[in-house]
């Protein structure tokens, strides 16, 4: 018997991508009975779906952001395990995005497709590295779709911050970083970099922080910023969620150094927009090698795109020999302008 | 190449000229000769490539990558080096990284059609932020907010030598400079330069504080008109002729005219102006010959450019600086009358009995279409930098206009928490009624505590947002200051304030009473 083909089985929806036997969404833009959510970005996971399926990490970070709003009815899958859903084969791989970041892979009839969510290929030391999964289609993101960017390695990036707090001993460097993952991965790479001292936390990144330290990952040596006197910070890293980085907030601290943490600090218009005085290349999403790897690895006769550079990233799969659509999901990218309140 | 593409980086982004210098002196200190000396002279502007050209660099590129991801990335990035420093696919392993030295001699050297390869070798080697570096470099347009007084300021900490030790130095010596460094370091005496070829730092005047005019005896000062164009130093002998800025640059090639001129053997200090049939022109028609490398014959015969001398400072191999004022304008005025050079001229002194009679003049000078006055201590030697007490600029009063607030935008450094750069506009007829146009933009004039009370108004007011820019809504009058207006093709308005700064915040006044574009456009001069 032949399987069928992807799209008469997965389908673009006003609310998201559609699984149709199963009669449920991936990462719904808006509230649906039935939800399988990736992982914990708000883009990606949103409040007020009923039943919600996500890796017992996700699930977690949810139910901090949403409390009682994260789903009715919530339901974990762990890494390994498989659920039937209406016919379907639903399982969980490792997206190595953040921590709990999973790719659905749903398999019907002898058809797999395999949902990416947000990755990259790249070591992090807060979850566990992306698996590529054979599949017969597989929707990849294209947040760096261009083959300009191409992230150097983090170990040079974290270098770069340490120099800078040996050149300016005198002024404290303000990391700004997103509040779930980037955070979290910038303390890790500092630890495992061997830098010793305190790090101070802006109160927004305190709650997940504490979750990611309840799940096991090791961030040690955080104080909130709002404890100390602003007059022993020079010399000493403070991290802050990007909104604060050029806000009210950051004018107690003394002659800050503004650094930020993203992949989009490659691109030097990008950077001085932010006001990035040391910008640092560190990204939780693939680069152009990361992505035109991966499509090559799981060796799908359709790749479907569904946000970002998702043109040139289309263009490339041609060029290879590959079936490639963008798919036109809203609601996609906005983590990343995100105005991040304290929890 | 690494420690220069990372200083190049750092600088970059780095917005406070402390940084900047500290940056600086840190790589001098840390990287070693000639490597060093190299990253000065690409700092200070002194290198220049000609084989490598924006269209070589996409050339090079386009064959190793996809045109339509490249067509697209460039519209991404917007910046052709750093495009292609990005996109450039790395072949590990394919080169080494080369040496900042190597990249220029080795360059300095190559033929036109060796360009290419050398360039793709270099690329392969390099990180993307060295191929950045690299890109820059050899397009001749580092961009990094340094000036070449800046390094040399850098380079006077490294030494701890005052700055202006290295300007008189400055001109005397190449790249890569070992003996200047050797000198900084304590290593060697100061190079010795031939006095021809070096550059004086100029004596500066400090603005003068009417109310210090009563402790000022007038007949122990003179008086000259200041001059509207730019201060220069022309040193001429036998061996070289220069022409020089204030700030200690060669600028020379834009004025074939004056090197001509100076038939001499002497250095002088006066005012770069462009004169006609002994009328000197507005300072735009300056502008057009500045920051050229070489001049048109029908630009040199439309804006031809003249001296008004101010100060001898050596009369053959004589250094007149250690005389007082008085004696070397004398000096002056007798080598002029001998020498006669063309395209120069005396500034006249001005004579004056008390501070009344001199105020008087200074009240006309704006219907002269001149700046101010400059007032000199008549037994002041010729001190470099800006001594105080010595010379002052009186400059004509201020015009103010009342312009409305349109657009903020965020500050750097200290001030990137702050809407601190103020875009503001006048009224004028547009086709739906009164419409505001931008006139000008300014940063400073106000006080930290009213910096906090426009930043929160425009935080109040805000209509719309582009990236650090935001616009407000009409509502808030500022009382602009500033020297003259000009026309301008490049704003809306179609013209440009000199020198604006916020002289009052009016909250009081209506938004409906600020001033019209027409109403300034009368006072365009020239």
């Amino acid at each position: 018997m032949n399987a069928p083909a992807p799209e008469t089985w997965i389908e673009v929806r006003p609310k998201g991508l559609y699984c149709r036997p199963g009669d449920f969404y991936v990462d719904p833009a808006r509230p649906v009975a039935r939800a399988v959510v990736t992982h914990g970005h708000a883009d990606h996971a949103r409040p007020d779906n009923e039943a919600v399926l996500a890796t017992p990490e996700t699930m977690a970070i949810m139910k901090v952001r949403y409390g009682e709003r994260a789903g009715a009815s919530l339901e974990s899958l762990a890494f390994g395990e498989r659920r039937e859903v209406g016919g379907v084969s639903l399982s969980l791989v490792p997206a190595g995005h953040v921590l709990g970041s999973a790719q659905a892979v749903l398999e019907w009839r002898g058809s797999r497709v395999v949902v990416s969510g947000d990755y990259k290929r790249r070591a992090d030391p807060t979850c566990p590295p992306f698996e590529p999964i054979p599949c017969d289609a597989f929707v990849t993101e294209a947040t760096f779709g261009l083959p300009v960017f191409r992230h150097p390695p983090d170990d040079g990036e974290i270098a770069k911050l340490l120099t800078s707090l040996e050149t300016f001993p005198e002024r404290a460097h303000l990391v700004g970083a997103y509040g779930l993952g980037k955070a979290q991965r910038v303390i890790a790479l500092l630890r495992a970099a061997g830098y010793e001292r305190p790090l101070y936390l802006h109160g927004a990144l305190l709650r997940l922080c504490e979750l990611y330290q309840e799940l096991g990952v090791a961030l040690p040596g955080l104080v909130p910023v709002a404890e100390v006197d602003a007059k022993t910070l020079p010399g000493e890293i403070v991290l802050a969620p990007p909104s604060a980085l050029n806000d009210r907030w950051s004018r107690r601290l003394p002659e800050p150094v503004t650094a930020m943490a993203s992949g989009w600090m490659g691109v030097r218009a990008r950077a001085r927009q932010r006001g990035a005085e040391l910008p640092l290349v560190i990204s939780d999403h693939a680069d152009w090698d990361e992505l035109t790897r991966t499509l090559e690895e799981v060796g799908a006769g359709e790749i479907w795109v569904t946000h970002g550079n998702e043109e040139a990233l289309v263009h490339y799969a041609g060029t290879r020999g590959w079936r490639a659509r963008a798919l036109a999901l809203v609601g996609r990218g906005e983590e990343e302008q995100e105005q991040e309140a304290a929890p | 190449m690494k420690a220069f593409a990372t200083l190049l980086d750092r600088l970059a982004f780095t917005p406070g000229r402390n940084g900047k210098l500290k940056l600086m002196a840190d790589y001098f200190a840390g990287e070693g000769d000639p490597a060093r000396g190299y990253g000065l002279a690409a700092l200070t502007g002194e290198l220049a490539f000609t084989g490598a050209k924006p269209a070589l660099i996409r050339a090079i590129v386009e064959t190793r990558v996809d045109p339509v991801l490249f067509a697209w990335s460039y519209d991404f990035v917007g910046d052709l080096a750093e495009t292609a420093a990005l996109i450039w696919p790395s072949r590990p392993g394919a080169n080494r990284p080369p040496e900042l030295p190597e990249v220029v001699t080795r360059l300095a050297r190559a033929g036109r059609s060796e360009v290419p390869g050398l360039l793709e070798g270099w690329l392969d080697g390099l990180d993307a932020t060295g191929r950045w570096a690299l890109l820059k470099l050899i397009t001749g347009g580092l961009r990094v907010g340094v000036s070449a007084r800046l390094a040399k300021t850098a380079l006077a900490r490294l030494g701890d030598q005052p700055v202006a030790e290295i300007e008189e130095v400055w001109h005397g010596l190449q790249p890569p400079y070992e003996d200047l460094f050797a000198w900084l370091e304590g290593r060697a005496p100061r190079p010795t330069v031939d006095p021809r070829r070096a550059f004086r730092p100029l004596m500066l005047a400090q603005p003068l504080e009417e109310s210090e005019l009563a402790a000022l005896a007038p007949d122990q000062f003179r008086a000259e008109w200041k001059w509207d164009g730019i201060r220069v130093q022309l040193s001429a002998g036998p061996a070289s002729r220069r022409l020089f800025s204030r700030s200690g640059d060669d600028i020379g090639g834009a004025f074939p005219d004056i090197l001509e001129a100076a038939n001499f053997d002497g250095v002088l200090d006066g005012e770069l102006l462009v004169l006609r049939d002994g009328q000197v022109a507005p300072f735009n028609d300056l502008q057009q010959r500045l920051n050229r490398k070489t001049v048109s014959a029908k630009l040199l015969a439309k804006h031809p450019a003249h001296i008004r001398l101010y100060d001898l400072l050596f009369e053959g191999p004589e250094d007149l600086r250690p005389l007082s004022f008085a004696l070397r304008r004398a000096r002056l005025e007798a080598w002029y009358d001998n020498t006669k050079p063309a395209r120069m001229d005396l500034s006249a002194e001005i004579p004056f009995a008390s501070w009344e009679e001199l105020a008087a003049l200074r009240a006309g000078a704006r219907a002269g279409g001149i700046e101010g006055l400059m007032v000199k201590r008549a037994d002041s030697p010729y001190l470099a930098g800006r001594p105080k007490g010595h010379w002052f600029k009186w400059k004509r009063d201020a015009l103010t206009a009342d312009c409305v607030l349109m657009y903020a935008q965020r500050g750097h450094g200290k001030r990137s928490s702050f809407y601190s750069d103020y875009t503001f506009g006048a009224w004028r007829d547009g086709e739906g009624g009164d419409e505001l146009v931008p006139v000008g933009k300014a940063y400073f004039g106000f006080t930290d505590e009213e910096l906090k009370q426009l930043d929160k108004w425009v935080r109040d007011n805000t209509t719309e947002r582009f990236g650090p820019v935001r616009a407000v809504a009409p509502g808030l009058v500022l009382e602009v200051a500033f020297d003259a207006v000009q026309r301008s093709a490049r704003h809306k308005s179609g013209l440009a304030l000199r020198f604006p700064r916020i002289h009052r915040i009016r909250w009081d006044k209506p938004v409906a009473e600020a001033e019209r574009v027409e109403t300034l456009a009368g006072w365009i001069e020239g």
